[in-house]
């Protein structure tokens, strides 16, 4: 399943336009402490999360995180979206809190195992 | 030039996670009696206790300044220091602006109270000061230096409510004047891990929540009159002032 194929499914919004929506999504890791992203997530995950700090680029380069996916309807900060952009990860949205989309993103990548 | 011991990060019992003892009248008494010649009282996001520390500080010889440890949107304290009272103002406004207002419950989360020199309570906050503002790190620096302030995070070493906990490390970007390091880190071995940060500025203090913390941890100041300025300009390193660690 790629980023793309979540996006359609989920109703997701894009706010990085058209980077990194082929990159290949292996499972999710919801968290909204950098640290214990940095220490825990596996590469080629969803990180779900209300963080929209420049910082949370850095650490889904440095854990190859497929999509970095903000929770509430929440928006990246300008500089946030601009390195986002450089680093070619992609940034998606939602307006459901992070339980919900957890959620629905497990059933999507798991019901049918 | 003259040497101050400086104690930048100190809670009152405004703050609900301080002792009851923190009254603004025995922390200078504290304060006196381990030499400090600089205070902040910095509450959790509120600076209603500042002008009464001031006033009973002058007394005692000591320069109270005014500040406040905010909790930003990304749930990272920072101490953010002011020099006047207009811009101590303008910051209390702003801080009940953004915060978000979760009505306190004392028993749980403890006692938010203002009292006056004879420590008598003149005030309860009704909203908790555990609170976090609708603010992110990046935009309240930019606040804090609009009224000409000091902006610090807090305990960059923590485990908890920390850059480094929050937002994995220092970000590179961030206009901070120095970064706020507890006793148990050794600022060499910081640097060894984030060889970014060699050249930074960094402070202890003691962020004393009881009363026979005040002072335990101070920063030695190098200036040459006891204000504001020549804070600024030690914590900066400019001028020939400077700070030294413990």
């Amino acid at each position: 399943m790629t980023v793309l194929d979540i996006v359609k499914s989920l109703g997701l919004k894009v706010y990085t336009e058209t980077v990194g929506m082929d990159r290949e999504i292996t499972g999710g890791y919801t968290s909204d402490l950098l640290s214990d992203v940095m220490g825990n997530a596996q590469a080629g995950t969803v990180w779900i999360t209300l963080q929209t700090h420049i910082n949370i680029v850095a650490v889904a380069s440095l854990k190859d995180i497929a999509a970095i996916l903000l929770v509430k309807g929440l928006e990246p900060e300008p500089n946030t979206l601009q390195k986002s952009l450089e680093e070619g990860i992609p940034i998606l949205g939602t307006s459901k809190q992070a339980f919900e989309i957890s959620g629905m993103l497990y059933q999507l990548l798991y019901s049918n195992r | 030039m003259n040497l101050y011991q400086a104690d930048l990060h100190i809670h009152s019992v405004l703050s609900p996670c301080a002792d009851l003892e923190m009254s603004p009248g025995n922390i200078v008494s504290m304060a006196k009696n381990m030499g400090l010649s600089i205070i902040a009282i910095t509450d959790h996001n509120s600076t209603l206790h500042a002008p009464l520390m001031r006033r009973l500080a002058e007394n005692a010889g000591i320069l109270a300044i005014y500040g406040a440890e905010v909790t930003t949107r990304e749930e990272v304290h920072c101490v953010c220091l002011f020099a006047d009272e207009d811009s101590r103002a303008d910051f209390q406004n702003f801080l009940e602006v953004h915060i978000q207002k979760v009505p306190n419950k004392p028993d749980i989360l403890g006692y938010q109270v203002v009292v006056n020199e004879k420590e008598e309570i003149i005030e309860e906050v009704e909203y908790s000061l555990h609170g976090a503002l609708n603010v992110g790190i990046n935009e309240l620096e930019a606040v804090v230096h609009a009224m000409n302030g000091i902006f610090i995070p807090a305990h960059i070493d923590r485990p908890k409510y920390s850059l480094t906990s929050q937002l994995g490390f220092v970000p590179p970007d961030l206009n901070y004047d120095a970064l706020e390091v507890s006793i148990n880190s050794s600022i060499e071995s910081i640097c060894i891990h984030n060889p970014s940060l060699k050249r930074k500025r960094f402070i202890r203090s003691s962020d004393a929540h009881f009363i026979e913390q005040v002072g335990s941890v101070t920063t030695t100041f190098r200036m040459e009159n006891l204000n504001f300025d020549g804070l600024l300009k030690a914590i900066k390193g400019i001028d020939g002032y400077d700070i030294m660690l413990p």
